[in-house]
């Protein structure tokens, strides 16, 4: 038993510092470090600067040009670019559609379809919940019906997060109303320029604009664009839902954003002291501290696993529910350790492209203003990727309950 | 990194939990329980010759030389079968502090007396208004010629009673709260002016109160330099922390498994109580407690004998901080789920939550770490 990754592992994060020191641009990472929203050319931009280095294929085997990594070194990957200041990974092309395709795609979808997603050409997005289907997804109604070479779809997805970037939609959508829910329905890959495809903006609560509702008003799909069977998208949907647990935790976020709440509250006051040193403050950052090393070591504890056999059980729940619960945390000691300069909101703050006036001051210091509205935003944590009930409910079952 | 144990280790796991499923059955342990000593001796001995009690005693004194992650691998066991005898005090936090001192023939005699299972000796050094600070001895030792005379009271000393010997600190200079003058004395429990308040603790582990009146020891008990015991018995502390740990969280892995058996079993409303959310979601909430805790565990048994003070302390206190919280909820849900059975003495669960209560209280609670965690982590 040891701690200590291996020597080959460490010289991989040393390639993978090396990598983050020459290519993320400061203007980048002073944003993301930050708390500033990054926009789409911002994103693509960076999964080019990652497909420039072979890297565009995260965790995909190297026959469909990906590195070929493990897990471990997707999880090393994560966390220092996390540090560093790197662009979250939009999961949707290289992590969700990517492996589907290439596990049950044609050879003709790999080919048209992934390497466009490795280089950053192409923004894909997810269209799975519904207004009546949430973490109940196999209730979806969605229809696709045949006619000739092409599927008719007829429906509304919704939380479809950052469609009006995308060029690329994959769909769940009923195939077979007579048959059980889980046996009817198909998976779809449709492109975003099709006629009858509507996105409109559902504006959240933190003012920001990340997910739409998705209108189709018969929008015509090729046949070829259907991945698999008729009928078999539940199975190819699970494997999605199966597939990307390693970084589920974000550990390497969750690093940063406690080093930069202790950053911040070392330079608030309270009582003309740091706010760091106010035992009540101090034992509340303390205790997040200490649930986010212990979950480090789960996390490490399942990657360690993995090596052997793909883990089965619930840790993927327990990371998930743990994770989230840590990163609301954090989000809210930050807002917190601001005091009063957590009130002022100003939306354009947190906007992508937006730069500082310096003429122009914000009330209050200028780490405060995305504070609350970050705080806000991470309220979905524990909502999104299944419930962390339905997470909850995963692991009973896991056990035998 | 991996969190595999060797294959020895697994064996000694194994050997451990084969011994006690067979002779630490729930009746035995009820019967030490109630008995005058509160220990038996044949399982002592039993332990003996699984060469348990040797594990952490160099080999040169007849001991198996292995260190914290052997100690891991089967203290879960001595949890899980809630074991009354001294392993933790005296094959674990004793045979660390003497391991300090083996060159010295007092110690290393006893430590293979210890080994062998012939003699039991247990740590004397918290005192009671120390709570858990360990610089905080008052307990005085006068050098008389070749001799020295001890003073003083140590409160709550685990398996005072069942001790041969008991490793006493006492200051032969400064005063409560300073490091340096702490010295230590091999004391006989027998000796003349040592006196024993001897009470069962709350989960049915014996304890006492160490009164030393003009207790006189010769000068070749002392071990080690004058006055420069401290840091040798604060790594033994560290070591028994991090065994403590292992033994809680086999305590809550065995909570666990008999609270999902319990609502699985268990009919209400015509179903089984394991089928209501609020049942379950509650066991999903105790399970990622222990993955956590086991988390710990690691952590604490792979950082305890770290040469860096401060990190080792920020690691342990981390973990016994996860860990006090972790065991606190399970034991607490555990006899909530069993309902009205939970309330009772007839189950193993509430015997468990009162070992997992103690282990919350001893060294140190979740907030006096999470305290020192800060104030280690600040620092930094």
């Amino acid at each position: 038993m040891r701690l200590e990754f291996t020597d080959e592992e460490q010289s991989f994060r040393e390639e993978v510092r090396g990598f983050l020191r020459e290519q993320l641009s400061p203007e980048i990472s002073d944003k993301v470090l930050n708390g500033y929203e990054l926009g789409r050319e911002e994103h693509l931009l960076w999964q080019r600067r990652l497909h420039e280095r072979g890297w565009g294929g995260m965790g995909w085997p190297v026959e469909f040009g990906g590195p070929g990594w493990n897990s471990v070194q997707q999880y090393i990957f994560e966390e220092e670019s996390a540090l560093a200041g790197g662009p979250r990974l939009i999961p949707f092309g290289t992590k969700m559609v990517a492996p589907v395709i290439m596990a049950f795609g044609t050879a003709a979808q790999q080919k048209r379809f992934l390497p466009k997603i490795s280089a950053g050409e192409e923004w894909w997005c997810q269209g799975y919940s519904e207004p009546g289907a949430g973490s109940d997804l196999a209730s979806l109604k969605t229809r696709a019906v045949r006619d000739g070479d092409h599927y008719i779809v007829n429906g509304q997805k919704t939380w479809n997060t950052l469609g009006q970037y995308a060029d690329w939609i994959f769909c769940l959508v009923r195939t077979d109303t007579e048959a059980k829910q889980q046996s009817g329905i198909t998976f779809l890959l449709i492109d975003m320029k099709s006629p009858g495809i509507t996105v409109r903006p559902i504006m959240l609560l933190d003012g920001g604009h990340e997910v739409n509702e998705v209108w189709f008003e018969n929008v015509r799909v090729p046949i070829e664009n259907r991945v698999g069977e008729e009928n078999r998208g539940w199975t190819y949907a699970k494997f999605l839902l199966g597939h990307e647990r390693t970084n589920i935790a974000g550990i390497g976020i969750a690093k940063r954003e406690l080093a930069r709440l202790k950053r911040i509250a070392a330079r608030e006051c309270l009582h003309g002291r740091p706010l760091i040193d106010d035992p009540l403050f101090a034992a509340q950052v303390a205790q997040v501290e200490v649930d986010l090393w212990a979950l480090e070591i789960t996390n490490l504890r399942v990657l360690s696993a993995e090596r052997s056999s793909p883990a089965a059980g619930p840790e993927a729940s327990i990371l998930k529910i743990k994770g989230t619960e840590i990163h609301q945390s954090i989000s809210e000691l930050l807002m917190r350790a601001v005091g009063p300069y957590a009130l002022p909101f100003r939306r354009e703050a947190m906007e992508a492209g937006w730069q500082f006036d310096p003429t122009r001051e914000p009330p209050g210091p200028r780490y405060a203003s995305t504070l609350a509205a970050a705080y806000f935003n991470q309220r979905k944590l524990s909502i999104f990727g299944g419930t962390n009930e339905i997470q909850k409910n995963i692991i009973s079952k896991m056990i035998g309950l | 990194m991996n969190f595999e144990f060797s294959d020895e280790q697994r064996q000694l796991h194994d050997a451990v939990e084969r011994y006690l499923n067979e002779q630490y059955t729930f009746d035995r342990y009820q019967s030490i329980k109630r008995s005058a000593a509160g220990w038996d001796a044949s399982v002592w001995r039993g332990l003996a010759d699984l060469g348990v009690l040797a594990i952490t005693v160099p080999a040169a004194q007849g001991g198996l030389g292995f260190g914290p992650l052997e100690t891991l691998a089967m203290m879960g066991d001595c949890g899980r079968s809630l074991l009354l005898e001294p392993v933790l005090s005296s094959a674990v936090i004793a045979t660390a502090v003497l391991r300090a001192f083996a060159d010295q023939t007092t110690a290393g005699e006893l430590l293979a007396h210890m080994g062998a299972g012939e003699k039991i000796a247990v740590l004397a050094h918290f005192e009671s208004d120390a709570r858990f600070e360990s610089q905080w001895v008052t307990t005085r030792a006068r050098r008389v010629g070749e001799s020295y005379r001890l003073d003083g009271h140590k409160g709550v000393v685990m398996h005072a009673g069942a001790a041969d010997m008991l490793l006493v600190t006492a200051r032969t200079a400064g005063e409560a709260g300073d490091a340096p003058g702490v010295s230590l004395f091999l004391v006989p429990r027998a000796a003349p002016g040592v006196v024993l308040d001897a009470y069962p603790i709350v989960d049915g582990q014996r304890a006492a109160d160490v009164y030393l009146q003009n207790v006189e020891v010769p000068a070749t008990n002392r071990l080690g330099p004058d006055g420069d015991a401290l840091a040798a018995v604060e790594a033994a502390l560290d070591i028994g922390l991090a065994a403590l740990c292992a033994d809680a969280v086999g305590v809550m892995q065995a909570l666990v498994d008999a609270t999902v058996d319990y609502v699985r079993q268990r009919q209400q409303f015509g179903h089984p109580i394991g089928r209501f959310q609020a049942l379950q979601h509650r066991i999903a909430d105790m399970l990622i407690h222990l993955e956590q805790a086991r988390s710990m565990t690691y952590l604490a048994a792979l950082r305890c004998t770290d040469e860096d003070v401060g990190e080792r302390r920020r690691a342990l206190s981390a973990a016994k901080a996860v860990i006090g919280q972790a065991g606190r909820f399970v034991g607490q849900q555990a006899v909530q789920l069993h309902g009205g059975m939970g309330m009772t003495d007839e189950l193993k669960v509430s015997h468990w939550f009162k070992r997992l209560t103690a282990a919350q209280l001893m060294f140190g609670d979740s907030d006096t770490h999470l305290q020192r965690f800060a104030a280690l982590t600040r620092v930094r």
